[in-house]
């Protein structure tokens, strides 16, 4: 499986998919496809490794969530990429699909508040339980006071 | 001298001088520790380290002795004092040299035998007058340990019993006059290595320290114990490992048999007691912990039937050779 | 190529109390501030959940706010027992973004320092693997004793590098900050020698050993399958038959001019995860060695002479790069604004991801192995609160 061979084929699959680059093959979809692309690379493409998943806050134009898989025999890595649109912060769980997506995902609910909907388990996990906010937004001042670090 | 105080006496005496050897064999294992980790060990109090243990007793006795709120404190406060009893006991019946000891009975190996089992009495009462689970868990793993290793231990220690063909430890000493009963061909080896294993494990000493086992029980049975309580603790069990260390060398090394005047028999003692002990100390210092289940593992199924065989063996070949003694 | 399957355990529930025991977060086998709740039922684990955090100190909102020259000496303190890779990921990360050419020389640099880290790393690894298992007052200790001793060959070495023992700041974008010291490469060359030596006496006291081998041999499988979807990476994946090493696989900075072996064993057990660390003590060794006969002359960065800590610029743009750090796949995926400061960087922990194993693997396990498999995780916790 070469990167080429991937692009074409997930051009075949996903057809609002924005696919380009070769290491890695960036693939930006749809929040409805997101779960069905992750399988999609899982089980057609081989990209077995879950390498990590997280979140940008592009401010005005919403989240956006990235998430890296590998084939590691072939040598195939995918930056799967999906924007949840302004206002929006509920995405589909890939935790049916990658084990290690657990606490990645609970990290990205911790630090951007993205609710991963189908998670077993989401819950904070860096912060504690009682934080206020999450620090990774944009909008979450460096500075911001939390008690009872005034 | 009349003669009403000597009973008084001697066991004062030994007592003595066993908490001095006691005190001072921390200060050698730690030396000798040091050495094999390419360390130097205690230095720095009194010349290379000498006054180290004073300095250790005297300050675990000025340590406040913190009492958790949750421990049941009647069994908490009493569980040192039933630990380091029977600890101490054991050296009651041991001869230093012939005639020079507290009770020379005539089921000395017995008693010693009897009374060092005792101890898990007081480790379990630590254990549970703690109230703390770390404490509970290593409590419940001491009785599992011990009473696996105490079978092996005894049937180990009466295969020398049977070659001298007395109970009393002054005998079995004088039995091995000629030939001390490691040299015996074969079986005392064996019985000496079988000997040493369940010495280290119903002592909880490393490998087989899973009471203590600090990686994932912090402190085990004596994790809420602080100051003089702690101090009693250790005592207790160094001086279970003193204890069977001179059993191994009256059972095994022939005890005061040694080149020079008879004088010199009880430095003898001592000097191979303390052979035994960094033979123990040396297997602490270079191996892994194992697990609770491979330790129990190893007991039933290895050492119990094969000192169990040992000691028919040696019953055989005693009755073949007709008498007993080398 | 075959693969212990992994370790099936009945969970019936006997009618038994169950105990939760908590280790941590101030508990002595802890590498760091980690709590775990343990379920037992007996001495036997059913469940466990893994608390961290306590070390976190937000490295991906810090780096919001510190300039591309900055933020490398910060780096070293996510991975502090490796700090050099960590901070090899986030300046390559920006060197791909800014499309930036490191001079050989630096690179050559770059790779020695990143091996001998990953010797110390996994030196300290060694020791405290063995502490857990072994006991502050037992053989444990006598390992953990040795094993410092050469560590502190390696850290006196980065010393007169540097001028730090612990975290560096070694890397730059562009190259690296410093030029060997006189005398540096000698001896570096005798202490990569006494190492190799030590490894050996090592192995054999360890590797000898029955009850050594009785308390790693069969504990804490991991299966291809779950190794990959889990993302463990580094010796961990490689332990469980994964032949995979970024080193190998996306060769960078020059790796591609060094011969050396990618150990792997197929049993994913402690005991593999331990052989797969031991051959790469060697492997390390033989990079070091060739890299510093190899080393070419010329300049060790191409952006030398930083006069403020603003003057890095990176283009607008992302990239996601990683090195193999001593515990797996460090990596750091940057997306740059075109200002002196990343717009947003998210740190791939190489800890983080292997500690997220512990939850499929523990249960069924008895409280000892908790502590050998989490020795043998290797977690850093910097690195997995960041």
């Amino acid at each position: 499986m070469t990167a080429d061979q991937a692009r074409v084929l997930i051009a075949e699959r996903f057809s609002g998919a924005q696919v380009d680059g070769a290491a890695p093959v960036v693939v930006s979809v749809a929040r409805d496809a997101w779960l069905d692309l992750a399988r999609f690379a899982k089980e057609t493409l081989g990209c077995r490794f879950f390498s990590f998943l997280s979140a940008v806050d592009w401010k005005d134009e919403g989240l956006e969530v990235v998430c890296k898989v590998d084939n590691l025999d072939a040598g195939l890595s995918l930056l799967l990429k999906t924007r949840l649109g302004p206002g929006v912060s509920a995405c589909p769980s890939l935790v049916p699909v990658y084990a290690g997506a657990n606490w990645m995902e609970r990290e990205c609910y911790d630090m951007f508040g993205i609710a991963f909907e189908g998670h077993p388990d989401l819950r904070r996990i860096l912060l504690g339980d009682d934080w206020v906010g999450h620090p990774l937004l944009k909008s979450y001042a460096v500075d911001t006071p939390y008690p009872p670090y005034r | 001298m009349t003669a009403w105080l000597l009973p008084f006496l001697v066991p004062f005496i030994v007592m003595n001088a066993i908490l001095g050897i006691v005190t001072y064999v921390t200060l050698l294992e730690r030396k000798f520790a040091a050495r094999m980790q390419s360390r130097i060990g205690p230095y720095r109090v009194g010349p290379h380290g000498l006054l180290q243990p004073i300095a250790d007793a005297i300050k675990l006795m000025m340590k406040e002795d913190v009492v958790p709120t949750a421990a049941d404190r009647p069994i908490y406060n009493l569980a040192p004092i039933v630990f380091v009893l029977p600890c101490m006991f054991i050296f009651a019946t041991i001869p230093f040299a012939p005639g020079l000891g507290v009770a020379d009975l005539n089921i000395g190996i017995l008693f010693f035998l009897a009374v060092s089992a005792m101890e898990i009495v007081g480790l379990f009462m630590a254990g549970w007058g703690s109230n703390n689970k770390y404490a509970m868990l290593s409590a419940m793993r001491a009785v599992n340990q011990v009473i696996s290793y105490d079978l092996p231990f005894i049937f180990s220690a009466l295969t020398p019993v049977l070659l001298a063909g007395s109970l009393k430890l002054s005998d079995i000493a004088a039995a091995q006059a000629g030939l001390w009963f490691i040299f015996y061909p074969v079986i005392g080896q064996l019985a000496f290595i079988a000997f040493i294993v369940s010495t280290v494990a119903s002592e909880n000493r490393a490998p087989f320290d899973i009471l203590e086992a600090e990686s994932e029980l912090v402190a085990g049975f004596r994790v809420e114990y602080s100051g003089m309580k702690f101090a009693l603790i250790q005592l207790g069990e160094y001086a279970h490992v003193i204890g069977a260390s001179f059993l191994g060398a009256l059972l095994f090394l022939g005890a005061w048999a040694g080149p020079g005047p008879e004088w010199l028999g009880p430095v003898w003692f001592l000097i191979t007691a303390m052979l035994i002990f960094l033979l123990v100390t040396w297997v602490r210092w270079s191996f892994v912990r194992i697990r609770v289940d491979q330790i129990l593992a190893l007991s039933w199924k290895a050492l119990l039937p094969s000192t169990l065989l040992l000691l028919i063996a040696t019953a055989i070949v005693v009755v073949w050779r007709g008498v007993p003694g080398v | 190529m075959t693969i212990a399957a992994p370790r099936h355990v009945e969970l019936d529930y006997t009618g038994s109390e169950r105990l939760t025991m908590n280790m941590g977060p101030q508990h002595p086998s802890a590498h760091g501030v980690f709590r775990a709740i343990l379920q037992l039922e007996g001495e036997t684990v059913v469940g466990v959940d893994a608390v961290i955090g306590y070390l976190h100190r937000c490295h991906e909102k810090l780096a919001e706010t510190l300039t591309y020259a900055q933020y490398p000496s910060i780096a070293s303190k996510t991975d502090y027992v490796a700090a050099m890779t960590s901070e090899f990921a986030y300046v390559r990360a920006a060197e791909m973004i800014g499309k930036i050419e490191v001079p050989k020389r630096a690179q050559y640099l770059r790779v020695i320092a990143a091996e001998l880290q990953r010797v110390a790393s996994h030196l300290l690894w060694l020791g405290t693997w063995c502490l857990d298992m072994g006991g502050a007052l037992g053989g444990g200790a006598t390992i953990f004793l040795y094993c410092i001793r050469e560590r502190e060959m390696i850290l006196d070495l980065f010393e007169s590098l540097v001028g730090a023992r612990l975290l560096y700041g070694f890397y730059q974008v562009g190259g690296v900050r410093y030029d060997l010291p006189a005398g540096w490469v000698d001896t570096c060359r005798q202490t990569v020698d006494v190492i190799d030596t030590r490894i050996d006496e090592y192995q054999r006291m360890l590797e000898d050993n029955p009850f050594f081998q009785v308390r790693t041999q069969g504990v804490g499988v991991i299966s291809r399958e779950l190794a990959q979807e889990v993302g463990i990476a580094g010796p961990l994946l490689r332990g469980s038959g994964v032949a995979f090493d970024i080193r190998r696989g996306e060769p960078y900075s020059s790796y591609e001019d060094f011969e050396f072996r990618v150990p792997v064993e197929t049993s994913g057990d402690c005991f593999g995860r331990y052989k797969v660390r031991m051959a790469e003590f060697r492997e390390s060794l033989t990079i070091v060695r060739q890299a510093l006969d190899r080393l070419p002359d010329g300049p060790i960065s191409s952006r030398p002479g930083l006069k403020s800590v603003a003057q890095t610029r990176i283009p607008k743009g992302e990239a996601y790069a990683r090195v193999e750090g001593a515990r797996g796949e460090v990596g750091c995926y940057l997306i740059a604004d075109g200002s002196a400061k990343p717009y947003r960087m998210k740190w791939r922990g190489a800890s983080f991801s292997n500690l997220a194993i512990l939850p499929h693997i523990i249960p069924g396990h008895k409280v000892a192995d908790v502590v050998a498999i989490m020795g043998s995780v290797d977690p850093v916790f910097g690195e997995v609160d960041r």
